[in-house]
């Protein structure tokens, strides 16, 4: 059993997609028990025994299992006594426990997955790809997965594992890769590794350093969130807490960043606070105002910028000109417009000014933002937030895809405004930007505030092991490298 | 920069062009396999043009196909497929009609009230479509559509002379009651007949609509909706609050279409107003480009194909051509804009490349 670990955007679910046909490489070869093989569709994979359980079930809820099974497949058993019996069989030999007759809308998440896993044998497959198959479970399921996947493994088949939970790879895999932007970074022996050195590993440390140490954090409060609940219903229809308990306050001149695996709650935690999705409890307060439910033009207008996580979904127009998109998030505000009319003149300025100030590398603003690169788009955008002098700044991910030296300048702005008062709230995947830039850490962990740690003394191991929920409260650093 | 305007200018060009290329060249093709001249027709049509009362046709159809299109321009802008403009222009003119017959006022102030029934009514229709839209998530495409058979029902549920409707004294064309002339709009009247006063109007209100759309806050917040729904969201639109006006200002002016036609010249609803226009109407916005003055000229040209295609019937040509030839545009319009999109985009990429790069040697330059 493998395991292949890395953050998100690490490339661990382009080489799975490679490596089940959907996608070709442009270099390299696979191999397949010492043959060498090229896959031109997911056929040709299925053909080689490689079967892949994906991370959204491909299901159709109002057929039975033993359709579902055979859907597709009617060539290998037929679609009647046979394929019963052999599911029946399969079912037994791991230990699966699938009914062939229920309805598949009957069934709850674990029960669907197993359900995969069986479609996947049905066709004949020895090596098996699991994308994230315990996102979706709860701990007793994800323990009940394992030991169907130990199953497997004693029979001689091959399952390769994808996960960013650590401490579930550590428990189940022989052997663990680790990959980070795209190459492998190392490969772990699960008997003789912590989680720490493996968040090591999957983070990274080679960045220049974020340092920020003058403090210049106050006692007035900017942003103050109160008992923040938000409720989410996901694709199968159960509704889920994404955001539970959540408070903290943010003062002038403070950075406080938000470290966690992704998917634990801070793009829901943004967009409750953006406005972008209405919370079911809780308060928020902006500088004393009470912003819990107000729109979100109105909280851009009181003095939030916004540095999105996804800059092309959240943070432009990609077919529009620079100056438009110096416009977007602020076109209600100066210089943009003038009582319900748009001044072009003066937004077109404003915007030569940001790509001088701000250095975003263009022939000028008639271009559309779709033709600069990644850092010059993130310069745009940070340009724009910081011109409109915000109390409150929301950076997600602000360095993502940006080269070394975009990065540099970022935080350099980042850190100016905060000499001026500026409260930020940054949520990052890069330890060492969290740490180099915060005053105060929170570790978020299941869509609550878990932990909170020192920047001066945390290292990233450290906030690592709380980032996949192994330790919580208050993190002290330890100098003989353990945290409680 | 002034460049790169001139080449936005000339792809923006490209597009309706090559579609016009290829729609005339399969056109041909057509012809030729029905063993017909390829090329005649097109002289026939091009010949009609002399004739004042044609060029008063076409200038008068391209009032009603402006404003039809606009209709639709105004969703697409935003990503809204108003397909029951056709639908919304039928209930619109039949009730306004219904009110202008029914009441006398001073002058303009009759036409004023049989213009702003029109608009509401219009409006109302395409709001229903955006009520579902922004309450169940129901697609405008689907429930437009719908909305267009229910239409046509009401339309002729109402006008029975049981209820809403008149029947002429020798005639079968049921039709609402004729309007007082306090309630007619003065037209143009020229050698070959009469131009619409509305049709004034109509191009009137492209200029408006292009000044809101460019230059109002309310336009800049409906083109970054319909370029990216998330990227508006997240700037302070609230999107769906936006899909209900949009529906609703594109249903009033679906509704202004009817109004040349009513007010310039039958001064009544009958079953034999056209039917139709608003499916013309989205061929007209796609090959217009959703831009005033691309709509204006691709009004022009089908009114053009319309009128013209009548004198080369009585010259033994099928004036389906007509007909054929708006299909086939349409259909190269959106492969050839696509096209020429992607092009754009990948040279425009290039070309930054290029004068960064150019920058970058020059700063070396000064730096040795």
């Amino acid at each position: 059993m493998h395991a292949l670990v890395g953050e998100n955007g690490a490339g661990k679910s382009t080489l799975m997609k490679i490596l089940y046909g959907m996608q070709k490489p442009d270099e390299g070869t696979i191999t397949v028990g010492g043959d060498q093989v090229t896959f031109s569709s997911p056929a040709d994979a299925i053909a080689l025994g490689i079967g892949m359980v994906h991370q959204h079930f491909m299901l159709a809820d109002n057929l039975t299992v033993l359709e579902n099974v055979v859907l597709g497949g009617e060539k290998l058993y037929g679609i009647g006594a046979r394929a019963r019996r052999k599911i029946q069989e399969i079912s037994d030999a791991y230990g699966l426990g699938v009914r062939p007759d229920v309805l598949v809308e009957q069934l709850g998440v674990a029960d669907r997955q197993r359900v995969e896993i069986l479609k996947v044998l049905y066709r004949g497959a020895r090596t098996l790809i699991l994308d994230e198959p315990t996102a979706v479970l709860v701990p007793q399921e994800v323990d009940a997965l394992f030991d169907n996947l130990r199953e497997l493994k004693a029979e001689g088949l091959t399952v390769i594992f994808i996960s960013h939970k650590l401490g579930e790879v550590l428990s189940v895999a022989d052997e663990i890769t680790v990959i980070r932007r795209g190459t492998t970074v190392g490969t772990a022996d699960p008997r003789s590794t912590t989680t720490k050195q493996l968040a090591e590993l999957m983070v990274g440390t080679e960045l220049p350093s974020p340092e920020t140490r003058e403090s210049t954090v106050t006692d007035v409060p900017m942003l103050k969130v109160e008992d923040l609940r938000l409720t989410a219903t996901d694709p199968d229809g159960v509704v889920r807490e994404v955001l539970a308990g959540i408070g903290f306050t943010i003062h002038k001149g403070e950075v406080m960043g938000i470290a966690g695996v992704e998917g634990n709650g801070q793009t829901e935690l943004i967009e409750a606070l953006m406005g972008m999705r209405d919370p079911d409890a809780g308060v928020v307060t902006l500088d004393g105002a009470d912003i819990s439910h107000a729109a979100t033009r109105k909280r851009r207008e009181g003095g939030i910028g916004y540095i999105p996580e996804d800059r092309h979904r959240h943070g432009l127009l990609l077919d529009a000109p620079l100056w438009e998109n110096r416009i977007l998030g602020h076109v209600t505000e100066k210089p943009n417009s003038k009582k319900g009319l748009l001044d072009l003149k003066a937004a077109r300025q404003d915007t030569e000014r940001i790509v001088r100030e701000y250095d975003v590398r263009t022939p000028g603003i008639e271009v559309t933002a779709a033709s600069l690169s990644g850092g010059n788009q993130q310069k745009l955008i940070v340009g724009r937030e910081m011109s409109h002098a915000p109390k409150l700044l929301i950076a997600a991910h602000p360095t993502r895809g940006v080269d070394v030296g975009a990065q540099a300048q970022i935080w350099d702005q980042i850190r100016e405004a905060r000499h001026e008062g500026l409260a930020v709230l940054l949520i990052s995947a890069d330890l060492d930007e969290l740490i180099g830039l915060s005053d105060t850490l929170r570790v978020m962990y299941r869509g609550r505030l878990v932990a909170d740690a020192d920047p001066a003394t945390i290292t990233p191991e450290e906030l690592g092991s709380a980032m996949t929920g192994a330790t919580s409260g208050h993190l002290e650093h330890d100098e003989n490298g353990e945290s409680r | 920069m002034k460049k790169f305007d001139k080449d936005r200018l000339i792809l923006g060009l490209a597009g309706p062009a090559l579609a016009l290329v290829v729609a005339f060249l399969l056109t041909a093709v057509v012809l030729l396999l029905s063993n017909l001249s390829p090329l005649e027709p097109y002289r026939l049509m091009i010949d009609q043009i002399q004739f004042t009362d044609v060029q008063v046709l076409i200038v008068n159809q391209t009032g009603i196909y402006y404003l039809a299109a606009l209709a639709v321009a105004i969703g697409f802008r935003m990503n809204l497929f108003n397909i029951g403009v056709d639908g919304q222009y039928r209930l619109a003119v039949m009730l306004a009609a219904v009110v202008g017959a029914a009441v006398e006022l001073p002058g303009p102030l009759h036409v004023l009230l049989i213009v702003l029934v029109a608009m509401a009514v219009g409006a109302s229709w395409a709001g229903i479509a955006g009520v579902l839209k922004t309450t169940r998530g129901v697609s405008e495409v689907v429930s437009t559509i719908m909305l267009n058979a229910i239409a046509t029902s009401l339309i002729a549920w109402m006008i029975l002379p049981a209820n809403l409707g008149v029947r002429p004294e020798g005639s079968n064309d049921l039709n609402t009651g004729i309007i007082a002339e306090s309630g007619w709009f003065p037209g143009l009247a020229l050698d070959g007949g009469t131009i619409y006063g509305f049709t004034f109007v109509a191009f009137a209100l492209g200029i408006v609509y292009w000044f809101v759309l460019n230059r109002t806050r309310f336009g800049f917040d409906l083109r970054a909706t319909g370029a990216s729904e998330s990227a508006a969201q997240a700037s302070g639109v609230d999107a769906k609050k936006m899909v209900l006006t949009a529906m609703l200002i594109s249903g009033a002016m679906a509704g202004l279409a009817g109004m040349p036609m009513l007010l310039g010249q039958t001064h009544t609803y009958s079953l034999s107003f056209p039917v139709g226009v608003g499916f013309t109407a989205i061929g007209i916005a796609l090959l217009g480009r959703n831009n005033p003055i691309g709509i204006f000229f691709a009004s022009l040209l089908f009114a053009f194909l319309d009128k013209t295609a009548e004198g080369i019937g009585l010259e033994g040509y099928p004036k389906e051509i007509a007909l054929i030839m708006q299909g086939l545009i349409v259909i190269a319009v959106v492969v050839s804009y696509e096209l020429v999109r992607q092009y754009g985009l990948r040279r425009q990429q290039q070309k930054v490349g290029e004068e960064l790069a150019a920058q970058a040697r020059k700063k070396k330059e000064v730096a040795a």
